[in-house]
């Protein structure tokens, strides 16, 4: 046909141009203008959802909380050997105590304790015990012994001039860097003047510290350090908790001081990343897999359950004549109107102990008095709700497809002998199949990511992993791992798109109409 | 005699002078976040109305958020987008806040009003300031209700009816997080009420806990609101459950349900409001001007005609009168009435600071398994 | 459906059976709203049948609930909310929901499957997860930019009725997009050629000759999306703020923090509202077959 259309090379439009060209532009014209009509909608997709999605799922790899909050710590834990069973050395605890006295300024100690507590139980008490006593460590004798021995380290406008001059900063590094830190606490949480106050106790420490390597500098006055009883920071922290004399807390702190983790991810699936690599976790903390397992299993019960109960229904209104099958269809629509909430709270009516349905059951002498149904308050409860509150989803899809099925199949298969059965399995039956496919990935899709019903009905052994995805946002504030959670849930939801698509095609997704 | 009246008058100018420049540099629009429900009423009548009839033309929203304090804050910290200018959390929800650096700190004498008797506002408050951010309220216990129709003649007298299934058969209702269980579980396992709190710091003693935990983990239904308690107790679907002191004397005096108090080692906590940190000027001017008026001993007072929590202020004490509409005494209903506290848990907060991390991960695991 | 004169017995059984059987999961998609309508005449503050409703006892029934949403100013103010949020919404879904799926029509677009599988994200991505993501990228809303970074925008949407707007009208636009699509698959593009070549431009032809026809697909996704919106609570938690709250929001606290069946009172009014829509809508149905000519199906 190109060919032909390439050997002729004379077909031309009326205006002389070819053919080809022309057509070609028509059809580029017709792409661009379908584009058109798709950016806006495209656009505003990808700004006011996309973006938030993605943006979120980032927090589940994002670990700048370690690095930022104990930058000397990670650095000075470089040198240290996670597997060599030992706590880090003084030079480690010393760097530690700097970035720690900035943190509790901040209050950022608690946040960062929270976040390795994720990692290592037990690391929050820690990190909160340890922030009330940090301000009181015994390097205060070396501020005392500085301001003693001569009173220019006691006056904050001499300080300030020392660390504007870049001879004593490159001289002391440990000093300018900690007075950095502190002038900045200064200003930014008490709105002061560095040049105005008396400097902490880990700015003194620096320069201590500093000395000690053998830095000598012209401007500031001489002192002789050599001869003070040092203060092992290493025996601070382990006097005001000896958590830290655990290497394991150590090893925790080495392991996640990147700025990206696969931690989340690896707790999602029940591993952990510790000194010798990725583990298991202790067997008491195994939940994901077991959630992930049931939330699958569930929602298969419940997609199960909507086929069974919205195939007859959607066969019914297919076959009734428009005018009673419209008034049916207000039945099946009526409950998909009503509140999401109120309906589940109507179940949890219906449902419980004393229930209605129960209480009918009991009273119909099926069941006695007490040995009333466990309805509620467990998996049961929750396929009950949400086979109910997702039924609609699966009728309405199977209802669009039977329309479609002509009558005159089965007419024809029952006048060439066949039974009703055989007419409706072997005829019928597979005409709906495509009906039953686009209800089970709907309804499996959405029951996936449901959370508010499993919540209220569900109990403990009836809920879900968007159950837990919540629980992390609102409650232990874990973002990252609830990032994570979902984006594993995100996957799976995508790959059973991406089936659905193969498989019925999203055109072909119909509710009602 | 004259000398007083100018005196008087020039101390009423100096106020009008100085309330007419406080006002020029106070935000009109306060949000304030709450709870909802009865307690948030409460708070409209004691506090908001009387203050927005004192102060024309300041408008006070309320959102019903208290309940997503913690995350919603640190949201808002993290977006640099305060949006709230106070809120009512729990007194552990306030440390934890506070610890974060996401609550401002307080300095109580000097921006709260002193009580009514003289006392500075430190002391009046006293033990109830659990937090350099906290400015309390109330006081509240977690404690546990009974159905008297289902108990018969042999109605609970000890916490420990929760533990026993044999004499109180039926489910019990259990808040789903760690405070509270933790301490009962351990008291009704012989552990002597002073060493709790040492005993739950150690693993052995979470494990001893949960130990006893287990004996009733499949006769417990688990709520995360505290209304669900009531509701399952009127429903007759448990036999107990524990929940807070006002939601069972608005079921049994204002709805007239069978239902019994337990008050045995109730749990006494504080509730009140934290102020969030990083506030502008202008509106933190005005949620100082409201936070001083809205716990003063008269407020506090007043609260207590509408629900059933003590005032926080021991001044507002002697104050606390009647039941805006049932009329009866309010004083017996209280946590802190002598009859009710023989036998008082204190929440030790600095522990649950510290540990509420570590076990609410052990609590939630053990709920799943 | 029905049954024959001739139909046996097994027949007559089983038709009878397969109705019952109808009639029973149709009682099943019901019975919450058949609960919810006594309870909420209840006179107690709960959500229990009590022993004096069960005697029909006049004084076991009450219409406090319903004077209760009347009267309280949150109610109102949800209900007031839910009105004004829900159809903007709405209307910002079928606008741009049903351009779009003109243009995914269109025989050649490229990346079609992947343009779709982004539109239809907001149905599949479960809701906790586009809350707390819509949650922080209002409050600070950017503009990617390939190779450049974030360009921060100079305002915030969190707490904003802007934000909810946004944040319900991206929720429903996969139900606009399915539905209008679906309604197309069957369109014929010989009418649309037809009315360019009499000469209209493609406005004209849009509103004059595919909108009529389609118009059913749009109004079915306009309802799903309108529910969406209504019935929305997740999102509304995180990205509204008290001046947003909807009806959900309100149903939501008061299911939390104080069970109290004037929840559902307002369902009941729902309910019965919604009735009466949709018999409105299928009496105008069948009017306008009438009036077509059509016999009645």
């Amino acid at each position: 046909m190109t060919d032909a259309t390439t050997d002729a090379g004379k077909l031309t439009t009326a205006d002389g141009q070819s053919l080809k060209k022309s057509l070609h532009r028509a059809l580029r014209r017709q792409k661009v203008r379908a584009l058109m009509l798709i950016a806006p909608l495209l656009l505003f997709i990808l700004l006011s959802f996309i973006a938030p999605i993605f943006d979120m799922l980032l927090r589940s790899v994002e670990n700048d909380i370690v690095p930022d909050t104990i930058p000397r710590t990670i650095v000075a834990l470089d040198d240290w050997d996670a597997t060599s069973g030992e706590t880090p050395g003084e030079e480690v605890f010393a760097a530690f105590y700097t970035d720690f006295a900035i943190a509790e300024e901040y209050k950022s100690h608690t946040r960062l304790g929270s976040r390795l507590n994720y990692e290592l139980t037990g690391i929050s008490s820690l990190f909160r015990s340890t922030g009330r006593k940090v301000g009181k460590f015994e390097t205060e004798s070396y501020t005392e012994q500085f301001t003693a021995a001569d009173a220019a380290f006691a006056d904050p406008a001499q300080w300030a001039a020392w660390m504007a001059d870049d001879a004593v900063r490159a001289a002391l590094p440990q000093t300018a860097d900690a007075y950095d830190a502190w002038s900045k606490i200064v200003v930014d949480l008490n709105n002061d003047v560095p040049s105005e106050e008396d400097p902490a106790d880990f700015v003194y420490t620096g320069l201590y510290n500093d000395l000690m390597a053998g830095a000598s500098v012209a401007s500031i006055p001489s002192v002789d350090v050599s001869g003070w009883e040092p203060v092992s920071l290493r025996e601070q922290f382990i006097d005001a908790n000896d958590g830290w004399a655990d290497p394991a807390v150590w090893a925790t702190i080495k392991t996640y001081g990147g700025d990206y983790t696969s931690g989340y991810f690896l707790n999602s699936v029940d591993m952990q990343l510790s000194g010798e690599g990725v583990t298991q976790r202790p067997e008491d903390e195994r939940i994901y897999i077991t959630l992930f397992v049931r939330t699958i299993i569930l929602s298969i019960v419940i997609t199960g359950s909507c086929i069974l109960l919205g195939y007859p229904i959607a066969f019914l209104l297919a076959n009734l004549p428009l005018r009673s099958a419209n008034v049916l269809m207000i039945l099946v629509l009526l409950p998909f109107w009503t509140s999401l909430l109120v309906r589940t709270s109507a179940w949890k009516v219906l449902l419980q102990n004393q229930g209605v349905i129960n209480d009918i059951l009991v009273w119909l002498h099926v069941i006695a008095d007490d040995n009333r149904l466990e309805l509620i308050n467990n998996a049961t409860g929750t396929i009950i709700a949400m086979t109910h509150i997702l039924l609609p989803f699966m009728i309405l899809p199977l209802y669009s497809v039977m329309k479609t099925i002509s009558p005159s199949y089965v007419r024809a298969a029952k006048s060439m002998g066949a039974n009703d059965w055989t007419a409706f399995w072997r005829v019928y039956f597979p005409n709906s199949v495509p009906g039953i496919g686009a209800g089970s990935i709907l309804v499996f899709i959405l029951s996936i990511g449901y959370y508010i019903t499993p919540e209220l009905v569900g109990g403990t052994k009836g809920v879900f992993i968007s159950n837990r995805i919540a629980y992390h946002i609102s409650s232990s504030l874990n973002w990252g791992l609830a990032a994570a959670l979902g984006s594993i849930l995100l996957i799976l939801v995508l790959a059973l798109y991406w089936l659905y698509d193969r498989i019925v095609g999203i055109d072909n997704v119909k509710l009602g109409g | 005699m004259k000398l007083t009246k100018t005196l008087l008058a020039t101390s009423a100018l100096t106020l009008a002078a100085g309330a007419a420049f406080a006002d020029a540099h106070m935000a009109s629009d306060m949000t304030l976040v709450s709870w909802g429900g009865a307690y948030q009423a409460s708070q409209t009548k004691a506090y908001s109305e009387p203050y927005m009839a004192a102060n024309a033309g300041v408008n006070i929203v309320w959102d019903e958020s208290s309940a997503e304090a913690v995350a919603k804050l640190r949201a808002m910290n993290e977006s640099g987008n305060i949006t709230w200018d106070l809120v009512d959390v729990e007194a552990a929800d306030a440390i934890r806040l506070c610890d974060e650096g996401l609550a401002m700190e307080i300095d109580h004498d000097a921006m709260l009003a002193a009580g009514n008797d003289g006392s500075t506002a430190s002391d009046d408050f006293g033990d109830s300031i659990i937090s350099d951010c906290f400015i309390p309220q109330i006081v509240f216990s977690t404690t546990v209700g009974y159905r008297a129709d289902m108990v018969g003649d042999n109605a609970p007298d000890s916490i420990c009816a929760i533990f026993d299934t044999e004499t109180y058969p039926g489910k019990r209702a259990l808040n789903k997080r760690p405070l509270a269980n933790m301490e009962w579980a351990l008291l009704c396992d012989g552990v002597a009420k002073d060493d709790i709190y040492d005993v739950l710091a150690t693993p052995e003693g979470q494990d001893q806990a949960f130990a006893k935990l287990d004996t009733i983990k499949n006769d417990v239904i688990w709520w995360s609101a505290a209304a669900e308690t009531p509701q399952l107790l009127a429903d007759g679907e448990i036999v107990m459950g524990s929940t807070y002191n006002g939601r069972l004397f608005s079921a049994i005096a204002e709805q007239g349900q069978p239902i019994g108090m337990l008050w045995d080692a109730q749990m006494l906590d504080f509730d009140g409001w934290v102020i969030p940190a990083g506030l502008p000027e202008d509106r933190l001017a005005r949620v100082l001007d409201f936070v001083s008026y809205a716990t003063d001993t008269q407020r506090l007072a007043d609260q207590a005609a509408y629900i059933s929590y003590g005032p926080a202020r021991a001044s507002s004490a002697p104050l606390v009168g009647n039941h805006a509409e049932l009329g009866i005494p309010m004083a017996p209903h209280m946590p802190t009435d002598p009859n009710n506290s023989k036998n008082v848990f204190v929440t030790q907060y600095d522990f649950w600071a510290d540990y509420r991390d570590d076990l609410d991960a052990k609590f939630q695991a053990w709920l799943a398994q | 459906m029905a049954l024959p004169a001739y139909a046996s017995t097994a027949q007559r059984v089983w038709h009878y059976s397969y109705r019952t059987i109808c009639g029973l999961i149709f009682f099943f998609l019901i019975a919450p709203i058949l609960v919810i309508i006594p309870l909420s005449f209840n006179a107690q503050d709960f959500f229990t049948f009590t022993p004096e409703m069960l005697r029909l006892d006049p004084a076991g029934y009450s219409l406090k609930h319903y004077n209760d949403f009347f009267s309280n100013s949150d109610w109102q103010l949800a209900l007031k909310n839910s009105l004004q949020i829900a159809p903007i919404a709405t209307l910002v879904s079928v606008s741009l929901g049903t351009l779009a799926a003109i243009g995914l029509s269109q025989s050649h677009v490229p990346g079609r499957r992947a343009i779709m599988a982004v539109m239809i994200s907001p149905m599949i991505v479960p809701l906790i997860i586009s809350a707390t993501g819509m949650y922080f990228f209002y409050s600070n809303p950017y503009i990617p930019v390939p190779f450049y970074g974030k360009v921060y925008l100079p305002f915030t949407l969190t707490g904003t009725r802007a934000g909810v707007i946004l944040a319900h009208a991206a929720l429903g636009i996969p139900f606009v997009i399915i539905t209008v699509t679906a309604t197309l698959v069957g369109f014929d593009r010989s009418l649309t050629r037809a009315s360019a070549m009499m000469g209209a431009n493609p406005v004209t032809t849009f509103f004059r000759v595919q909108m009529p026809l389609i118009l059913p697909g749009v109004i079915s996704g306009a309802l799903f999306a309108f529910i969406t919106s209504f019935d929305e609570v997740v999102v509304v938690l995180f990205v509204g703020s008290a001046q947003q709250k909807t009806l959900p929001w309100q149903m939501f606290i008061g299911l939390r923090e104080q069970i109290s069946p004037t929840i559902l009172a307002v369902a009941t009014i729902l309910v019965v509202l919604s009735i009466m829509l949709l018999t409105t809508l299928e009496l105008l149905r069948r009017r306008s077959e009438r009036l077509r000519g059509m016999s009645p199906g």
